[in-house]
């Protein structure tokens, strides 16, 4: 009697399947293709890297290598473009402008969303509308007052710059307090809390989600610039990993076995962090685009 | 009160100037000094003291090395010059084969975020896949085009492992008929599984019974995404489509370092760049710069009161939202209801 009830359901459940299986194949198909598409270009780099000099003259491109563990090219690019050198110099930017970029807007995005005084409006507006201004444009009168300042052609000249280009955070990190109770401020006052203290020993720790949020955006984006990089740090001991591989344009042109390698090394770090960190970034790169 | 404490503070300053300090509008003033200091001073220099001289060096012939003095104001000829010169306005209209590929982007991201909002084997490392071209610097990028895009290399071979003759294929990136749209692919390449990320996050925060009940009513995929996806993440794909003009209007770093903007492919930042730091026209790339700008703020505008108007569509949208739900859930109890009737009488029947 119950069984009778089952294969009904079953039946349905079949019924059902045959436009679902279909579904399932389009699904797939367009999944494995999409996917392809997106290593394509990576894996044929990573198996042009493995390749002697010899065999990359000699064999297609798309022909696999005779050894996986041949990894001259990757010593020789790490070398030539002297690619230590190059990490180095982007931790410390990156270091250095997280850590600047999570004080200062934590600190001015407190002062907005807390306080009430006449200009409130204005300075949200001043930063508003400065993430109007796109990057490339802008460099166009930047590079001359940097030029004025004597900041070009050094690290620390780039990492102020970078500093003060960053504006979005700021809007994460308002958002984020909206949601932080008042009244949590008012008690910590009436236990004798001054603002500082407020400041240090409740909001920032409250802000923790929106300070990765943050750091994923604002990290990826340090790591990867290379337009200002490249008209401020022209000197090869200052390149970050992002410039390091322009090295290989010119005399080494064609050598594509080497600039292959360089440019897997390049994204070793960023691959790391992004099988260690997956869901952070994700949910970075979402709410930080909610803000609109 | 502010006023009532500047008076105090004048008449026993010495005694109540720590006092005041302590206080909350001291408190408040110091702290604010302190914390808005530094961001605005770099608001300042390295964005309205640059935007002021972009607009000042825009009415000048000069370049960067040229002292105060020698700078010659020329009016608005800069601004002529960039409609009447070929390259500026040419590569103006470059952008539209940027518009056309972020629009298929956004078409494809959808769609794949659509695939694995739902339960996909695999989904996880798809997804992965395909959003890791995000996080590959330009330049890096660059090189791995360059290197795919070459004659006999990885994209003609692929393409003749599916039958086609390599001397029916053009040159990827030399060819004047083509070489845009290979710069727009790689563009998407880039930045597909990004927004594939951001969709899904707003897919996921749909009430999962909306799916459920849909499903109970025999909706299939596509009425699900007809009806209950696309409008309520209506808001996040309209502001990419925005996000992805302006965008398109700044394109730079794919033609900037796949071709230096070799064989007309020089965007308008491109272009710009080259007039700026390699012919130093400082005065025209700066007319440039605020030329794209002003684009910019019309686009931004139109957004704001096209969001304005969305809106108010959006929240009855989402009346009309809620009574659905609400008749879904009806449904659904009603199904259950039935469910339980239908086997009542055949238990009723059997005994």
């Amino acid at each position: 009697m119950s069984s009778q009830a089952v294969t009904s359901n079953k039946k349905r459940r079949k019924n059902y399947s045959a436009g679902h299986i279909i579904w399932l194949i389009v699904e797939y198909a367009s999944l494995i293709f999409f996917g392809i598409c997106a290593v394509l270009p990576i894996v044929s780099c990573v198996i042009t890297a493995f390749k002697t000099n010899e065999e990359y003259a000699n064999t297609n491109v798309m022909t696999l290598p005779q050894s996986w563990l041949n990894f001259d090219n990757f010593i020789k690019a790490f070398q030539t473009a002297d690619m230590g050198r190059a990490f180095l110099n982007s931790l410390l930017v990156m270091v250095i402008v997280l850590f600047v970029s999570v004080i200062v807007g934590t600190q001015m995005a407190f002062v907005l969303n807390r306080f009430q005084f006449p200009g409130n409006a204005l300075i949200r507006n001043l930063f508003l509308f400065a993430s109007l201004l796109p990057g490339v444009a802008m460099q166009v009168t930047v590079y001359q007052i940097m030029t004025n300042l004597h900041l070009v052609n050094s690290l620390y000249g780039y990492i102020i710059m970078s500093c003060g280009t960053d504006v979005i955070s700021i809007y994460i990190f308002i958002q984020f307090m909206e949601n932080i109770p008042l009244s949590l401020d008012e008690s910590a006052i009436i236990d004798g809390a001054s603002y500082w203290t407020i400041f240090w020993k409740i909001m920032l720790p409250l802000l923790k989600p929106a300070i990765v949020t943050s750091c994923i955006l604002k990290g990826v984006g340090v790591y990867n610039e290379y337009y200002a990089a490249n008209l401020y740090l022209q000197k090869k001991e200052l390149h970050t990993i992002a410039i390091s591989l322009y090295t290989f344009v010119g005399p080494m042109g064609s050598q594509y076995n080497l600039i292959c390698a360089g440019v897997i090394i390049s994204l070793l770090p960023a691959l790391i962090v992004f099988i260690c960190c997956q869901k952070q970034i994700y949910s970075g790169i979402t709410s930080g685009a909610v803000k609109g | 009160m502010a006023a009532t404490a500047a008076k105090t503070k004048k008449e026993k300053k010495p005694f109540n100037l720590v006092k005041w300090a302590k206080s909350r509008q001291g408190q408040q003033l110091i702290i604010g000094v302190a914390f808005m200091i530094i961001p605005l001073l770099l608001l300042f220099t390295f964005t309205y003291l640059p935007f002021g001289e972009m607009i000042k060096f825009s009415f000048y012939k000069m370049k960067y090395s040229t002292p105060v003095d020698k700078r010659v104001f020329v009016g608005l000829k800069n601004y002529i010059d960039v409609f009447r010169r070929d390259d500026c306005f040419s590569a103006l209209k470059l952008s539209l084969y940027y518009v056309v590929g972020a629009l298929i982007q956004l078409v494809i991201a959808l769609y794949l975020a659509t695939i694995l909002s739902f339960k996909v084997k695999g989904g996880n490392f798809f997804k992965g896949l395909m959003f890791f071209p995000f996080l590959i610097n330009g330049i890096a990028v660059g090189f791995i085009f360059k290197f795919f895009y070459t004659r006999g290399y990885v994209f003609d071979t692929v393409l003749q492992w599916c039958g086609f003759n390599i001397d029916n294929l053009p040159y990827w990136l030399k060819d004047q008929s083509v070489n845009n749209w290979s710069l727009v692919a790689t563009s998407v390449w880039r930045y597909f599984g990004q927004n594939m990320v951001l969709f899904i996050g707003a897919i996921m925060s749909v009430d999962a019974d909306l799916y459920e009940a849909a499903e109970l009513d025999g909706a299939n995929k596509w009425e699900q995404f007809k009806h209950i996806i696309l409008p309520s993440i209506k808001t996040i794909v309209t502001l990419n489509v925005i996000l992805s003009i302006t965008g398109s209007l700044s394109a730079f770093e794919q033609p900037y370092v796949i071709t230096s903007g070799a064989n007309g492919t020089g965007t308008y930042f491109v272009i710009m760049n080259e007039i700026a730091h390699t012919s130093q026209k400082v005065g025209l790339a700066s007319a440039m710069a605020v030329v794209l700008l002003l684009i910019i703020f019309a686009c931004t505008i139109l957004q704001k009161l096209f969001f304005k108007y969305i809106f108010r569509d959006a929240e009855s949208m989402d009346e009309s939202y809620a009574a659905k739900r609400a008749r879904m859930k009806a449904e659904k109890a009603r199904m259950k209801e039935e469910k339980r009737r239908i086997k009542a009488q055949k238990k009723g029947a059997a005994v």
